[in-house]
Parts: C-alpha cells; structure tokens; sequence
C-alpha cells in the first residue's frame, strides 16, 4: 500500500510542486539573465534584487479580467492552453533525478517511474503538446490567430522529426528507451553521452529550440507577425497559462537533454576515481545544475541571437536538421554494428 | 478486479467518443473526439502491457495523423450551420439501423467465427512479453515482416509524393 | 495594432489580402502606416501614408524671426537635432553672406559628428531589435546616452539642443568638454567592435539582410536616395566631400561605400561611418583653434531679399534648405526643408515588392527614418 500508492503519489506531489515553482521563478530567471546581458538589472524592486516578482506577476494576471471572444468555442478556449501545459507537466513521470537512496529506513528511487519506452513516452507526449496550439488559433475564432498557430504549429511538428530522429541515435548508443537504463548505461560506459554523440547533441539542443518556440527561431510569437500570434485572443490567466506552459517546455528540454546527453544525475567524469570527491553532491543537485546550465544556455541564445524568417526556419529544419540526423542515425549504426 | 474495472470504464469512453465523433456538429468537435478516442485507446494498449504500441499510438495517430486531419479541418472551415443536419433526405432512424444489423454481423463472427483461442507460439513468450515489448516488436518487424514493412514504407511515400503533386500550384 | 481587412474571397484563392501595419505598430520607428498589399505571404505592393505626425512647421517659420526658428528646426530629426540647427544656420548665413569663425565651425563639425554617431546608434539598436537581436538596442542606447550627456553639458538638452546660433553658437564649450569628447571615442572604438562581434558575421543576420532590398545605383539615384541608403548602392555620394561646410574641408575622413544595394551593405556602410566620424571628431577636438565662437552678426537679422538652397549631410542624407527672404520683414517668406527620411522613404514600395512581411519591418529600420522629418 505504502510503496505502491503513497510513495509515487507524494513524489509526484514533490515533482509538481517543484516544477511549477520553478516554472514561475523562471520568468524572473529570464528577465534577470538577459537584463544583465544587456547591461541592465531586471526587476529590482518587488522584493530583495526582485525576488518576489514572479508572486506579483502571479498575482496580477489572477485578478485579471477574464475576456472571452463572443463567438469562440467556450470549451476548447478553455481547454488549449491546459492542453498547452500538461504535457510539459507529465513528462516528469520518466525522468530521474538521482540514484537511489535510503531515505528512513527504505530504498527509494529518485523517479517516479520507469517504464520501458520511457523516451518514447517523452516524445509522445510532446507531439500531443502541439494541440494547444492548434486549438489556441482556432477556438480565437479570428483568421489572423488561426493562420498564426498554424504555422507556429507546422514549426513545432517539424522540428519534432528531427528531434525524434536524433533520439534514435541516442537509442542505438545506450540500447534501451528507458530513461533510468540510459543513464545507467552512460554510467557504465563512464563517459556522457554529449561526448560519444556530439552531433546529435547540438541536433538536440537546435531542435529544443525550436520545439519550444524560442528565439531564434520564435517569430511566430514576435511582433513581426502583424498580429500577436496565436494567443492575441487570450488574457488573463489563460494567457499565464501558455507562457508558463513555453518555459515548462524549457525546463523539459533542458530536463531531457541533461538526462540524455550530461548524464543525468551522475557526476562529471563518474569513471575517473580520483574525482570521487565530487560524489559527497548528491545526485540530484548534479541534474538540477545541468538543467540550469541548459535553461541558462536557453536564455543566453536569445539574448545574443536575432531571428530566423519563417521560410528560413522550415528551410533549416527539413533541408539541414533532418538530414543531418539521419546520417548521424547512420554512421552511429554502421559503427556500432562495427565495434 | 481492478483490471476488469479499469477495462470497461476505458471501453466505455473508447465508445463514448466514437459515438460522440460522428453525432457531433462541429468538424473540429469531431476530430477532438477522435483524439481522445486514441488516447483511450491507447490506455487499453496499455492495460494489455503493450506499451510500446500505446505509445506509438499516441505518438503516430493521435499526435502525427489526427493534427494533420485538425490541419485540414480549419483550413477547409467545414462548419455548416445547424440547419443542414436537420436536411429533410436525413433519417436517423435508418442510419441506427443499419449500425444495429451491421453491430449483429460483428457478434455472430465473434462469437461462431474462427476467433477462438489465440495461437501463441511458447507460453514462456507472455512472461517476458510485458517486459521486452519493443524488442519483439522489433525483431518481428524487421526480421519476419520485413517486406510488408518495406512496401508499407513505399505506400507512405508514394502517397506523400502524390499529395504533394496534387496540391502545389506550380512545380 | 493590426487591422485586417480581407479584400474578398475564401482564405486561400489566390486574391490579394490587404493588410494595414501602423500607425501604431512597434516595428514603424513612429508613426507611420504602411498598407501591404500580399498574396500569400509574399509582398505584391505597398503603400505609405504619411501626416501622422505634422506639425506645420514649415508654415509655423514663417511667423518666427529668424532666431526662432533654431528651436522649430530641432523638431524635425528630433534624433539628430543640432544638425538640422547646422543645415538652417548655415542657410541663413550663406544668404546673408556671413562669416562664421573658424573655432565655431570646428565646434560645429565635433556636434554634428556626434549627432551622426548618436543616430546611427538609434539606428543600429532598432534595426538590430526589429530583426530580433534584441542585445544590442541595449549597448547601442547606453552609447547614445554618453553622447546625450555630452550635449547635456554643452547646451543643456539631451534631444531638442537649440544649440547653434546664426553666425556661430550660442556658448563657448565648457572647460574640459573636449577631453570628454576624445574620452568617449577611445570608448565608443571599442563599442564598435562589440557591435561588430554580434552582428556583422552572425549567419542568422547574414540571412535576414543579404540580399533584402536590393536596389541599383542608378535607381537609387532616380528615387531620389542620400545618404547611407545611396552609398550603400555604390554611388559616391556624400555633401561633406562634394560640397563641404563647416570644418569638412580641413578634415580627412573616407567615406564608406555599398556594392550591392541591399540592407547588409547598408548596415555595413553605417557601421563604417561610426568610425569615420570618431576620426573626425578627433581631428577637430585635438585641433581646436582659438577665437570667438561667433561671428559678427546684427543684432536685428534680416537678410536682403532673396533666395537660397544649402544643403548638409545629415545622418539620413542629404538635409536641405530653401529659404526665400523678401527683405522688409523679421520673418522668412518661405521655408522649405528636402528631409532626406522623406525621399528615402518613396524607395520602400520599390524595396519591398516581392520580400516576406516579415521583411518589411528588416527595410523600413533599413532606411532609417525619422517620422517627425518626414511629416514636419
């Protein structure tokens, strides 16, 4: 009863709680990091150095008024930017966080749970991800939104390919869909994977870029667009809800990305004995400051990088990220079959 | 128990919105239902411990194929006034008819067809079934079925090729 | 922001959707509106309406002295102000035939060298922000600031300067005002080079701008083009070497030229006038002569009857003048401005025809307008 109801429910309470503060207090992270990359502070004054901002932005767009378009479609108006938002939520399910640990007196494993298609699992999730989307531009009820989401959508399922094909060689390497055997394996092997699949590295973290709709490759939400993109139509918390629901995919991607490609939980250089040093950080702290490396990453690019045209973008996803990922699929087979 | 339970709550809402996707007026209603439909779906792949093929159901049809079809949906606008369902051509009662003798076929083929038991080759395969489900899968598909597979891959494409030919204004 | 308007037919045939950007739109550097007119999402043609933003100046000089008038002509390029005071200055001077002291003219030329450094960098932040690299608004306003503090020490205003008067300036520079000056090129040089790193040979802005907006030098020529927009067409064109004013005649400076036409050699040809201008400002503050800083001037101006056109390079082009005095009044009997914005601005239906919308906005920043010179 304890291990097999109570445990998973209060690590999911655990997960949930943790992801959804931090979604929050990533909007703070965002406009503190790229304030100081353009010589400047950030939000200083809601709290020490601003770190109550994310409860006033809360609290604003709680007591805000709830407009809904007069001839939109009321249930699926509602239901796009929850849509939007739990499958970010729901991919924690599959990952770990840290090896397992005795905590009183029990063996507990830092994961929710581990199914045996656990990446699959991940990607699945993601593509039903894209329905917010689609659904956001259509239940507006206006041509303007719906043209927007549907491109921003064509974006977000391309680039899907291409991650999606990226992860295959991750696959081939580790020999296994689930996520715990993943990073078992590059524990066993003793090296990350970001070493023995560069290229699908960078494939990984382009694509995250684009799958989350983020600069550079974030036009469909920019005010170039003439309109404002496929959530013009949404105030309120509704609209809180899709920005939240892109930085929960932030954190997502970065989460995958660390487990997959920085070893998850596993220290730097786990093989090397005279680092076992670094084993007194607990496992968990290792996968928190990956993913932050990676969130940071996230932010830097869009502070630094201007933005892809939408043509240019589809260009770069079908015609250089797929084939690219294909060929690495490829040779990483052929040496595999080899070794 | 718990399983007997959980396997007719999700027939009920696999039915439920099969039901709900042709009833429907609204086309993208329709195709919603459709997704929850697979997702249901799904969710009974995974109380059979097919847990690969429930997830690709989720990835390819409801997350690849049904958006493509909600694509579809929103650019052709197909949503006709209420008026027309009421057409005076439309009956109903023929169309419960119809479901009702083609529902009775289904039974009788179920129930005096040649559906008996299932033909499992080992007995030991279903222990290890659960677990090593994309494996077998995979060894199936690319060893035993691999020219379906391949021919099914040209089907795609082939079909990928055409729709694309039909639709572009000029080449 | 965007009102669509749908000229007729279902979402997809193959008519034309018209589309109306501005005037209040963050990417229309003011208030201008442009209608495109789009097939697809290509732009088929496009149409610029102006008068958001006039004021009357033209018709308001005509009942200023000539004194007066120094304050209206900061309201045109308000990002540039003191060279609009030059250009008008020197107008009038030229008619009454006055003599303006070498020092004042130096002075003249270090302002004007700044206003064009301080607009560029306007330029450079919203044309980079427009196309996404929002980073460098922020650097390029923190120099702009420099440059405003400056011009704060000198004359007290940081965008509406009055700062010059006819026959010379108003005051004499402060005490070590022109160490500040060469403190701020050693800064600004390597400011530039910080530009430079972000943008010049980043691949994403390479594709943004190359090969966007190409227009010809000839065709250039035809529109009516100055300025960067011109020399980035290959024309060597540029009033401060083909008809020199102020100090320009004492000063070496290159003048950078395009090959192309299109917006990354516009771009390159401005970040290039950053650097012409520091080496200016350099000559003339390290060679500052002496003397009064301004001319023998009655105290009543009232130029003899007549009429003349002087032209100067602002930093959108070439900035003119033609002011017809009748002699027997303190007023001018007409005032007439060429701002460069506004015929520059004629070449964005010809830029645009055939990019994406979503080039637009990359061309309008191109051209570098200030809407309070197109309208007056």
């Amino acid at each position: 009863m304890v291990d097999g109801f109570l445990v998973p429910l209060l690590k999911i309470v655990i997960v949930l709680n943790a992801t959804l503060v931090g979604v929050t207090y990533m909007v703070l992270l965002e406009r503190k990091v790229i304030a100081w990359a353009q010589s400047r502070l950030g939000p200083m004054r809601v709290g020490p150095y601003g770190i109550l901002q994310p409860v006033a932005d809360a609290v604003k767009l709680m007591i805000k008024e709830d407009i809904t378009p007069v001839r939109a479609d009321k249930w699926v108006f509602t239901a796009a930017p929850i849509i939007a938002m739990v499958p970010a939520l729901i991919v924690y399910a599959v990952i770990p966080f840290g090896p397992e640990v005795s905590l009183f007196g029990r063996q507990v494993t830092l994961y929710i749970t581990d199914i045996n298609v656990g990446l699959l699992y991940i990607v699945s999730v993601a593509s039903v991800g894209v329905y917010g989307i689609i659904l956001a531009g259509y239940a507006s009820n206006s041509k303007f939104p719906l043209l927007a989401s549907l491109r921003a959508s064509a974006q977000l399922i391309s680039y899907e390919v291409a991650v999606t094909l990226t992860l295959v060689s991750v696959i081939l390497v580790a020999g296994s869909l689930s996520m715990v055997s993943i990073v078992r394996a590059q524990e066993s092997m003793g090296v990350w994977f970001a070493f023995i699949q560069p290229i699908a590295f960078v494939l990984f973290f382009i694509g995250g870029l684009a799958e989350t709709n983020r600069a550079p490759f974030d036009l469909p939400e920019a005010e170039q667009e003439l309109t404002g993109g496929f959530h013009t139509e949404y105030s309120g918390m509704r609209f809180a809800l899709f920005f939240l629901a892109e930085y929960a995919n932030m954190i997502v991607v970065s989460s995958v990305a660390t487990t997959l490609f920085l070893g998850g939980y596993l220290a730097p250089f786990p093989n090397v004995d005279a680092l076992n040093f670094l084993d007194i950080v607990p496992g968990w702290i290792w996968f928190l400051l990956k993913t932050f490396l990676f969130l940071y990453v996230f932010l830097w690019v869009r502070a630094t990088l201007p933005r892809y045209r939408y043509d240019q973008l589809m260009r770069l996803g079908w015609k250089v990220l797929i084939p690219v990922a294909i060929a690495n699929v490829i040779v990483t087979g052929i040496v595999k079959v080899l070794l | 128990m718990g399983e007997a339970i959980a396997f007719y709550v999700i027939s009920a809402l696999i039915l439920g919105f099969a039901v709900l996707v042709v009833s429907t007026r609204s086309t993208v209603h329709a195709v919603l239902f459709l997704v929850l439909n697979f997702l249901a779906v799904a969710a009974l792949y995974v109380l059979l411990t097919a847990q690969f093929l429930a997830v690709i159901q989720v990835l390819v049809y409801a997350g690849g194929i049904v958006v493509l079809y909600l694509f579809v949906v929103m650019l052709v606008n197909l949503k006709r006034p209420p008026e027309d369902h009421s057409a005076p051509q439309r009956r109903g009662w023929l169309g419960f008819a119809l479901s009702g003798v083609v529902l009775a076929q289904l039974a009788a083929i179920l129930v005096w067809g040649g559906v008996g038991a299932a033909t499992d080759s080992s007995a030991a395969q279903s222990s290890d079934l659960a677990l090593n489900n994309v494996e077998r899968i995979g060894m199936l598909l690319y060893a035993d079925y691999l020219i379906p597979f391949e021919v099914a891959s040209m089907l795609l494409l082939v079909a990928m090729v055409g729709a694309i030919i039909l639709a572009k204004r000029e080449l | 922001m965007a009102t669509p308007s749908v000229h007729h037919g279902a979402m997809f045939d193959t008519d034309e959707l018209v589309i109306n950007m501005g005037p209040q739109h963050p990417s229309t550097h003011g208030v201008l509106r442009v209608v495109l007119r789009l097939d697809g999402e290509k732009v088929v043609d496009a149409e610029v309406v102006i008068g958001y933003l006039h004021r009357g100046i033209e018709k308001l000089c005509e009942n200023r002295n000539w004194t007066q008038i120094v304050l209206l002509t900061d309201r045109m390029d308000y990002v540039a102000a003191a060279t609009n005071n030059v250009g008008y200055c020197e107008t009038v001077e030229k008619l009454m035939s006055l003599e303006v002291p070498r020092r004042a003219r130096y002075v003249r030329t270090i302002l004007c060298e700044l206003q064009r450094i301080a607009s560029h960098c306007l330029w450079l932040g919203t044309h980079a922000m427009d196309i996404g690299a929002m980073t460098v608004f922020l650097y390029a306003f923190r120099e702009r600031e420099l440059i405003l503090d400056l011009f704060e020490e000198y004359c007290g205003a940081r965008l509406t300067y009055n700062s010059m008067r006819i026959g010379g300036l108003p005051q004499e520079i402060p005490p070590g005002w022109d160490k500040k000056v060469l403190e701020f090129c050693k800064i600004m040089d390597s400011k530039i080079v910080e530009y430079e790193e972000l943008l010049t040979h980043n691949r994403i802005w390479l594709e943004r701008t190359k090969g966007i907006g190409v227009i010809s030098g000839p065709e250039a020529v035809a529109i009516g083009l100055s300025g960067p927009a011109l020399r980035g067409s290959g024309v060597p064109r540029d009033v401060r070497k083909d008809e020199p004013y102020s100090a320009y005649d004492e000063m070496e400076f290159d003048v950078p030229i395009g090959v192309v036409g299109d917006t990354y050699d516009r771009y390159l040809v401005r970040i290039e006038e950053f650097r012409q201008s520091l080496r200016i400002i350099r000559q003339a503050t390290e060679g500052l002569p002496e003397g009064p800083i301004v001319g023998k001037v009655p105290r009543l101006i009232k130029p003899a009857a007549g009429e003349t056109y002087h032209a100067i390079e602002s930093p959108k082009g070439e900035l003119g003048y033609f002011i017809v005095s009748d002699g027997k009044s303190t007023n001018p009997y007409r005032f007439r401005v060429r701002p460069p914005s506004f015929c520059n601005l004629q070449a964005l239906p010809r830029l645009v025809r055939g990019h994406l919308v979503a080039d637009v906005v990359a061309l309008i920043g191109s051209i570098d307008i200030v809407l309070g010179e197109v309208d007056r």
